[in-house]
């Protein structure tokens, strides 16, 4: 697919779920999605590998945009990405913005067929600088 | 330097983290999530299940799988910050390192560390422990001496502001609580010294 992907990673895989279930209901099967949540353990927390996985899941060369929820989370999706290393890891951005609606509305953009750049700008829009 | 049996180190350093985990634990809840120990001793145990392994391969890969490792376990901010800081110093150290090498090594592994966690000193984080135990080993201080600078460290981040992670979002509340990512660094410190002492 040509469609940039979204890959939504958050502390709880009920979040990530239930995040993925409004993209979906926004763009049906138009974007490579994947999510992931908790710390493979059982508990609560993000887990790098599954982060890896469901970049794999995801992936499109148009790229990968990642949203995130807590800090760890976005730690751990960045040391996913540079695990993941060149040349993908250029393609993947974590996103700085809120999960449900950067998810929603990167996801709504890509399915426009937007740029990687373009997705993450606007999912970039919804936070405060 | 006495030569590293990095077999004993990990196990000394993961008996260490096992019973601190509840400790860990504690002072992770009273301003974090509350899963630090926990976090810490899946890592290093699952370390020490490969520790002959890892203490097989000549130092630099050792310490760059035994991050790779805790990246993989720890789960929490606490895998990609430990990790980076141990495949950061493989990537630096020698294999057979005199002070100076572990020294600027270690240097460059807390640079690594800071940018992971986009944070720096003085923000109440185990960077906080890391540069004074850094400063210790560069000026020639003892094993022993160097696990009692970390143990201030460790300490001094009581009267800190949490600047980085969850215990940010309680602003002036994290004030008068252990860091505890700075606890379990120091206790790492005093581990590494008592197994180098062990073989000195």
């Amino acid at each position: 697919m040509s469609n940039v992907g979204i890959v939504i990673v958050s502390h709880s895989p009920l979040v990530a779920e239930g995040t993925a279930d409004m993209v979906r209901q926004m763009v049906g099967e138009e974007v490579p999605l994947a999510w992931c949540g908790g710390n493979g353990h059982g508990g609560l927390g993000t887990n790098v590998e599954a982060i890896m996985g469901a970049i794999d899941k995801a992936w499109s060369e148009a790229g990968v945009a990642i949203l995130v929820d807590l800090g760890g989370a976005e730690t751990n999706s960045e040391m996913a990405v540079e695990m993941i290393g060149e040349p993908r890891a250029q393609k993947i951005i974590v996103c700085n913005a809120p999960i449900v609606e950067g998810a929603v509305m990167a996801a709504t953009e890509s399915s426009g067929g937007a740029s990687l750049k373009e997705v993450v700008a606007t999912a970039h829009e919804l936070s405060p600088s | 330097m006495a030569a590293l049996n990095l077999a004993r180190l990990i196990a000394v350093a993961a008996d260490t983290i096992a019973a601190h985990a509840e400790e860990l634990t504690a002072l992770d809840q009273a301003i974090g999530d509350g899963d630090h120990g926990l976090n810490m001793k899946r890592g290093f145990e699952a370390v020490r299940a490969e520790a002959d392994a890892f203490a097989a391969k000549p130092l630099p890969d050792a310490l760059k799988a035994i991050g790779t490792k805790l990246v993989m376990t720890v789960g929490g901010a606490s895998g990609p910050l430990f990790g980076t800081l141990f495949m950061a110093l493989g990537k630096e150290i020698a294999a057979d390192p005199d002070r100076n090498n572990l020294a600027a090594a270690f240097g460059k592994a807390i640079e690594a560390v800071a940018a992971r966690g986009k944070s720096q000193i003085g923000q109440k984080t185990m960077l906080d422990v890391l540069q004074p135990v850094h400063d210790a080993l560069a000026g020639g201080k003892t094993a022993a001496e160097i696990a009692d600078v970390a143990d201030a460290a460790a300490e001094a981040t009581m009267p800190m502001k949490a600047l980085r992670g969850r215990a940010s979002f309680l602003g002036e509340r994290s004030i008068g609580h252990m860091d505890a990512g700075a606890r379990s660094t120091a206790l790492l410190v005093r581990s590494v010294g008592q197994a180098i002492g062990e073989s000195a």
